[in-house]
């Protein structure tokens, strides 16, 4: 059945606070869930006061600042900090969304940050992405052709047929959308999650892929596709701008299209 | 650190073949289409019947049974009926599928089944009953 709270070992404590240094004018309190599997203990809420005069822009400049300057335990993970590595994602101020690409000064009062929601943490704001990773791999997202390319040069695309691949090719794989899918909390184990669907359909959609069919096939399931209810968080909480759930909507046309 | 924070490991199966699981089931579309599909013919039907009541408010019960009688009524509302339980079905079963898992499933889906049967047979044999009925008139 499905559960309305948390298991005894998730419930969150209060933590500590870190107050910002004497004499700062423009403090912002951050509360950032932590979490280590090393000592056994539930996960508390850490409060850090940051001088906001001191830090870079973003929510990402702050979690910088903090491991350079506060607490070094604090763990999370982060690449390109320009939003297009994807590796930032995590829950700020209820949303899920990227921290380098969050302005600090969008959230009011104190800024709450966690994990991407109901995923195994592995640490702090790491999230175990494993699963949804192999999700991914389920689908196979790489070009199946039984013809053989060109001797001379690439597989060639219309500029029409290039344009049905707009608003998916520029999915960064942050996984935003399907951890803010009340789908994807209850049924994550079979529902296969909006990101994974997006990229299911980016290679339905590409002229220059044979295994249409095949991949319409793999993804007739009650639960893999159908378990989209259309909530839209996915296109609500995108960071990217993408709607995944128009994607996933045309996924079922197609169902529908080859029945009739 | 000690052992007793080490927790056990229960599946070690690879991520990728949890993924894939059993496969697809190759099955709802049908199930999603004809929820769509039934939603909308219930709003004609339902309109129809809202505006019939509304003209039946206070009438006599020979005037409602004469009402029912007629083939053209009797055959609106035996498909709001059947519609309207097939839809209640389909539209639970979403709800069973999302938040009721493992074992208890498959009874939570066979008793919703036989309720929305069992009601809509019900539903079914009221309006056959009446549709069905002497007139009064004929005998008065």
């Amino acid at each position: 059945m499905v559960e309305f709270s948390l298991p005894k070992n998730s419930t969150i404590g209060k933590g500590r606070t870190f107050p910002a240094a004497p004499g700062a004018k423009n403090v912002k309190p951050f509360r950032i869930y932590r979490w280590s599997p090393d000592d056994g203990a539930n996960p508390v809420v850490d409060t850090y006061e940051l001088d906001l005069d001191k830090i870079g822009p973003m929510v990402l400049d702050a979690l910088i600042h903090i491991k350079n300057n506060v607490d070094t335990t604090l763990t999370f993970r982060r690449s390109c900090r320009e939003g297009i590595c994807g590796s930032c994602a995590m829950n700020i101020d209820g949303e899920n969304t990227l921290a380098c690409l969050k302005p600090i000064k969008d959230v009011q009062n104190a800024v709450s940050i966690y994990p991407l929601p109901h995923m195994p943490v592995v640490k702090d704001l790491v999230p175990d992405l494993n699963g949804a990773y192999a999700q991914l791999r389920s689908i196979e997202p790489w070009l199946k052709s039984d013809t053989a390319p060109p001797p001379d040069s690439e597989r060639r695309q219309s500029i029409e047929e290039r344009e049905k691949l707009d608003g998916m090719w520029e999915c960064i794989l942050c996984f935003c959308c399907s951890t803010s899918c009340p789908s994807y909390w209850w049924n994550g184990d079979r529902y296969l999650g909006p990101a994974t669907l997006l990229a299911a359909y980016r290679w339905i959609a590409d002229s220059r892929d044979e295994h249409t069919g095949d991949r319409l096939d793999a993804l007739e399931d009650p639960l893999k596709l159908y378990a989209c209810r259309t909530i839209m968080n996915c296109t609500q909480t995108c960071p990217k701008g993408l709607n995944p759930a128009k994607a996933i909507a045309r996924i079922k046309e197609l169902q529908l299209e080859r029945k009739v | 650190m000690n052992a007793s924070h080490t927790p056990r490991i229960d599946v070690m199966r690879s991520q990728l073949g949890r993924a894939r699981g059993l496969g697809s089931g190759k099955a709802g579309v049908d199930h999603w289409w004809l929820e769509r599909m039934s939603a909308v013919a219930l709003v004609p039907l339902s309109g129809w019947f809202v505006l019939q009541v509304l003209r039946l408010a206070g009438a006599e019960q020979q005037d409602v049974v004469e009402w029912g009688g007629k083939p053209a009524n009797a055959s609106m509302l035996l498909a709001l009926m059947v519609l309207t339980f097939y839809h209640m079905q389909l539209g639970l079963q979403v709800i069973i599928d999302d938040y009721v898992h493992g074992k208890a499933h498959l009874p939570a889906s066979l008793l919703l089944k036989g309720a929305a049967l069992l009601i809509g047979l019900f539903a079914v044999v009221a309006v056959l009953k009446l549709a069905l009925a002497p007139s009064t008139k004929a005998g008065a």
